[in-house]
């Protein structure tokens, strides 16, 4: 859900590198805690995770670097400072890191009961703020200067959203883990946005596609032995995307090509019965009929394509002999001016 | 004219990237009701004028007021074209959508907008000649119908002083008419119009008043008194020539 706008702000490595950015987070809440409560490591999460966040923000607005190279940055440099943690930890004689170890890929099968009933909850402020701020975030995302002539906080907003995906990812790390969150995070959202021109819709498409995801994926992991949920989960989004890349109506692929041979095969059916067009126009009785011979100079003709046009009446064929219907008189004289209109 | 009210008055702005001055110690005072026209070199600093004064770019020295206040209070106000180069066209929303966009400075935070405001937004399209666009999707929109969408957008703030940034550039004949009359009917409507241009030959044509710029100002007044071949030399730096019709 939240994952719409990560994408639609370019800034779709932005999950990417927090929830690597959270990894840190946690280490260090099991050092100095020494606990394996869920929670308090996920408080650890979000906070490295915040502040990997505002890093990579005040990077790109105080640097001349781009928001690709401080996601990269901030990215690799708590991920290896969370590595090293980890190591660590691992050499300590109190532990064994196996507990921390889900956050790396994720561990669906360790939630409880608890830990739904929380992400739960917090989905649902989530829902909450985003529909009470739906303008101010939809203004923030397409024209963030215009916002800011309008007299609305940019900053603020912003913050929150960022806040937003923030929590969303710290949330998803327990499931699929700091490595995969975020493809959780952008598959959803880049196949809605294959689907709707709407960002209402795109938003709830992507929620849906993330929750059934996440079902369908448990169920199948659960039916088959030594599956892990959270890859499965992130395939089964995976499948949803590539699904959407093809056979979405206006941006998919396949129904793109289709309407491309379409347009090819009536442009050529049309050349024919322009031509025809020229040759009736000399006469005044439209339905005077003429050799299909005299077509034979022109390329564009097949028996196949006489029989198309016979089949849209726009004329009658009858032996060698064909002749145009009121119908195709009338359609191959808007021909071009219907042309003319669209390319206006 | 000579009573007039100062509706924007700009005192000692100035503005740097990186310690390059890119507009030097501006100071301007715009009457109500004028067309006027920024116009310049490329890098002059003509976009970065607006955007300061709209408070998009911070200045490093110098203050703006509108009708005697700071702009801070005054936003309301003030209505905005930007350039058209300046959003992601393939954004998922619809002409009608980005044009109600213009009614949200005045809803303020939180509240949505409801009938009045698809009205005002719709009125707008109308007036741009876009109505029968309103639910097309906006990567759909030609670069002149995209600008002529922008036009709306800030109609529908209904603003008394507009700053439009290049509304001309790369537009048809039919967008940049349309854009000319909406023009004069502000003018006559009593609003005040600051645009950014690059056309010099239309400069006497469409607008009452100028502003030559290059980092500094060069000079600002009505058309018919300052905009002659001697502001333009000093401003564009070489010799320049163009037949003013008067």
């Amino acid at each position: 859900m939240l994952g719409s706008f990560a994408v639609l702000r370019k800034q779709s490595l932005l999950g990417d590198a927090i929830s690597h950015a959270a990894l840190p987070g946690i280490a260090i809440a099991f050092l100095i805690t020494g606990t394996k409560e869920t929670n308090v490591l996920l408080i650890g999460a979000l906070v490295s995770g915040l502040l990997g966040a505002f890093w990579i923000r005040g990077i790109t607005k105080r640097t001349h670097l781009k928001s690709d190279t401080a996601l990269g940055l901030i990215l690799s440099i708590f991920f290896g400072f969370g590595m090293l943690l980890l190591t660590y930890i691992q050499k300590l004689p109190n532990a064994n890191q196996s507990g921390l170890d889900k956050f790396l890929f994720g561990q669906a099968a360790t939630l409880l009961a608890r830990d739904v009933w929380f992400m739960a909850s917090v989905t649902f402020v989530c829902l909450v703020v985003l529909l009470l701020f739906w303008k101010e975030f939809k203004i923030l995302l397409f024209d963030a200067d215009y916002a800011k002539t309008l007299g609305f906080n940019i900053q603020l907003i912003d913050i929150l959203i960022t806040s937003f995906i923030v929590i969303a990812i710290v949330l998803g790390l327990q499931t699929v883990g700091v490595v995969l969150m975020s493809a959780m995070l952008l598959a959803p959202a880049a196949a809605a946005r294959q689907w709707t021109n709407s960002l209402g819709i795109m938003v709830v498409l992507a929620a849906f596609f993330g929750a059934s995801s996440g079902v369908i994926g448990t169920a199948i992991s659960a039916s088959q032995n030594n599956l892990s949920t959270g890859p499965v989960i992130v395939l089964v989004a995976a499948v949803f995307v590539g699904f959407s890349f093809i056979f979405s109506p206006s941006r998919g692929l396949l129904f793109r090509q289709i309407r491309f041979i379409q347009n090819r095969k009536d442009l050529e059916l049309h050349k024919t019965l322009a031509f025809m067009f020229e040759i009736v126009k000399s006469h005044e009785n439209i339905s005077h009929p003429h050799a299909v011979k005299i077509l034979n100079n022109f390329h564009g003709y097949t028996r196949k394509s006489l029989g198309k046009l016979e089949r849209k009446e726009y004329i009658n064929v009858s032996g060698s002999m064909w002749s145009m219907t009121p119908k195709g008189y009338h359609f191959a004289a808007n021909l071009y001016n219907q042309q003319g209109n669209e390319n206006e | 004219m000579e009573s007039q009210k100062i509706a924007i008055a700009v005192d000692d702005l100035t503005v740097a990237y990186n310690y390059k001055p890119v507009l030097w110690d501006i100071d301007l005072a715009i009457p109500e009701g004028v067309l006027m026209a920024i116009v310049g070199p490329n890098g002059a600093g003509k976009s970065t004028l607006i955007k300061s004064i709209l408070g998009i770019i911070e200045p490093i020295a110098g203050s703006v007021s509108i009708y005697g206040k700071p702009y801070d209070k005054q936003r309301k106000l003030v209505g905005y074209v930007p350039q058209k180069g300046s959003v992601d066209w393939d954004f998922p929303t619809t002409a009608l959508d980005v044009v109600m966009m213009g009614t949200y400075g005045k809803l303020g935070w939180i509240k949505r907008p409801g009938k009045s405001e698809r009205k005002t937004a719709l009125e707008s399209l109308e007036k741009v000649g876009m109505l029968s666009f309103k639910d097309r999707q906006i990567n759909q929109l030609s670069g002149g119908q995209q600008q002529r969408v922008f036009l709306a957008r800030a109609l529908a703030q209904d603003a008394d002083i507009y700053f439009m940034d290049e509304p001309f550039q790369g537009v048809d004949a039919t967008t940049e008419i349309t854009i000319i009359n909406i023009l004069k009917e502000l003018r006559k409507a009593g609003k005040t119009v600051v645009v950014v241009h690059h056309d010099l030959q239309t400069v006497p044509e469409y607008f009452d008043w100028v502003t030559f710029l290059n980092v500094k100002k060069i000079a600002t007044g009505p058309v018919k008194e300052i905009f002659n071949d001697d502001n333009l030399t000093k401003t564009y730096g070489i010799n320049y020539k163009v037949s003013v019709q008067k």
